[in-house]
């Protein structure tokens, strides 16, 4: 599983001639860091990781606040008809991107959002907020009863309730949402794909993709830009190992 | 409490989902409503959609590609759910019982998280690094046979129309297989110790063990797997765009890759907008059914 990997990272350390000579699987004779740093220019790489940055992070913040207020009205507040209201959300999130691509694309070029950063956080914060929603309902409908009425009858009101309670006591459920949210819209392709076409706006996985896509590299680049698109997910993982493998499983059960 | 008090009570969080529900609103149900209505017309994308009727699903039913579209699809549930879920439930039940036994917790979780590490990788990624391991020269999986002394098994493995589609599913296995297994992992460890312990005082083997005790305590994990995982297969793209492009010849071309040229290459909106719609009415159908089984499932006195 993991020799991919350590292929990529061999060949990335190697210069164009040495990887000539004595081809994929040797071991290289000294480590050759400019085909990395040639790479890391060409491709502007610290714009594209500003960019992935900005873009995941805004996403996984917006879309954990707006699925907890779908929640919180769902799973706590119980409103009206919120098995169709619960319905709703769970067809959003199957509906593939295949069928909003197009109309998405048309209709940001409408508002003049068309290849802008904020195009794609707002369609993510919903897409995301749809898997969202429905996973802290059900946490949600959980929710100590006794606790929120208690709040009600000390003068909380719904908003009190919601940050000062709530939040505070689905903070590990939050969390997870949070990583997944994350590194999902690090690795979206086909919107970024569709939506960010100049260079600045581009993230991480559209450039490297478009660029494997049109064949522009050579072996020594193939594997710079390999190694570097592994290495910012290699980083997640080990800082998020346990959220995402226990989140993976909670998500999965629900 | 009484009941029209219960009720203005509940109705006071309404506002909670006010911009949810707006959101939803204008970034997935309007647009797929649009998409939808698209497919019933053509359009080049600039002017006037013509209305055309059912005449996109009709050309649809005569298109060659569209079907050999949908049959890759079916390679790719091959190669994303039923595989990695079978090899998935014998991983986890190995590294659950026997690494676990053996070797301690410690080389479990280091196993598992290598196995889990592909899911975390963006697929561009992933695909960059296997279109260089498969490329026809220098490429490591050549180079490798040769090394072993099987030069005649070397291939251009993406690139011709035999093997590709193979490739791109043996990819897509190494993606998949973190998910189900980790999923199965912790569905195992609910499954009571003293069930296997019985088994094994009555002299069942591993396998035995597996097949009686194992499959059915994690059934409810091994149909959400094969749910998510089938629908993921449908809308593969990623790997497509970066491994092979559909090529060669469309040998490895999936309806979502085969709507995007459609829409952003050909710019036939309407005739992309029917490809992706007959996608999205058989995810859903899946969905519901899957939905289903579910509930009967939970149903069911266990």
């Amino acid at each position: 599983m993991v020799t991919p990997f350590l292929i990529v990272t061999l060949n990335a350390l190697k210069s164009p001639a040495e990887y000539a000579q004595s081809g994929p699987l040797s071991l290289p004779d000294g480590l050759y860091f400019d085909g990395l740093k040639d790479f890391w220019t060409r491709v502007d790489y610290t714009q594209k990781l500003v960019n992935s940055t900005l873009i995941s992070g805004s996403v996984a913040i917006l879309a954990v606040v707006l699925s907890l207020l779908n929640a919180y009205a769902i799973g706590v507040g119980r409103v009206k008809g919120r098995p169709w209201i619960l319905a709703f959300f769970v067809l959003a999130n199957v509906v593939p991107q295949e069928a909003l691509v197009y109309p998405v694309y048309y209709l940001s070029k409408q508002l003049g959002l068309y290849d802008t950063r904020l195009s794609v956080i707002i369609v993510f914060t919903v897409i995301q907020a749809a898997f969202g929603t429905y996973l802290l309902s059900a946490v949600l409908g959980r929710f100590p009863r006794e606790v929120i009425e208690a709040a009600h009858v000390d003068g909380a009101n719904k908003w009190q309730v919601l940050w000062r309670i709530v939040v505070p006591m689905s903070r590990p459920t939050l969390g997870v949402l949070l990583v997944f949210f994350f590194v999902w819209t690090w690795n979206e392709f086909l919107l970024p794909l569709v939506m960010l076409i100049s260079n600045d706006n581009q993230t991480v996985s559209v450039a490297l993709g478009v660029l494997q896509g049109q064949r522009l590299m050579d072996a020594t680049m193939t594997n710079a830009a390999a190694l570097l698109g592994v290495l910012p997910a290699l980083v997640f993982f080990l800082v998020f190992q346990r959220t995402l493998t226990r989140g993976i499983a909670v998500g999965a059960v629900k | 409490m009484t009941a029209p008090r219960r009720r203005a009570v509940a109705s006071s969080y309404a506002p909670f989902l006010l911009p949810g529900v707006l959101a939803f609103l204008a970034v997935v149900i309007v647009p797929f409503l649009m998409n939808t209505g698209l497919s019933f017309t053509r359009w080049q994308g600039v002017g006037t959609p013509e209305w055309a009727g059912l005449a996109n699903y009709r050309e649809l039913m005569d298109d060659s590609a569209f079907w050999a579209s949908f049959r890759h699809s079916l390679f790719m549930v091959v190669a994303m759910a039923a595989l990695p879920t079978a090899v998935g439930l014998v991983l986890a039940a190995a590294l659950f019982d026997y690494v676990g036994k053996h070797f301690g917790s410690r080389v479990t979780t280091v196993l598992r998280a290598c196995f889990y590490l592909p899911q975390v990788l963006p697929i561009a990624v992933a695909g960059i690094v296997w279109s260089w391991i498969l490329a026809p020269e220098n490429g490591s999986l050549n180079e490798l046979l040769k090394a072993v002394g099987l030069s005649g098994w070397q291939q251009d493995w993406l690139g011709d129309p035999d093997f590709a589609l193979y490739s791109v599913m043996g990819v897509m296995v190494w993606v998949q297989l973190g998910f189900p297994l980790v999923v199965f992992m912790a569905g195992l460890e609910r499954v009571d110790p003293q069930l296997y312990e019985a088994a094994e005082l009555d002299g069942a083997g591993w396998w035995r063990r597996f097949w009686h005790i194992t499959l059915p305590q994690i059934r409810p994990e091994i149909s959400v797997v094969l749910t998510w995982c089938t629908i993921a297969a449908l809308k593969v793209f990623g790997a497509v765009y970066v491994l092979t492009k559909g090529g060669p010849g469309g040998a490895t071309d999936v309806p979502s890759y085969f709507s995007f040229t459609t829409f952003f290459e050909k710019t036939q909106v309407g005739y992309g907008s029917a490809i992706s719609t007959v996608l999205t009415v058989l995810i859903l159908a899946l969905s519901l059914i899957a939905l289903r089984l579910q509930n009967r499932q939970e149903e069911k006195p266990s």
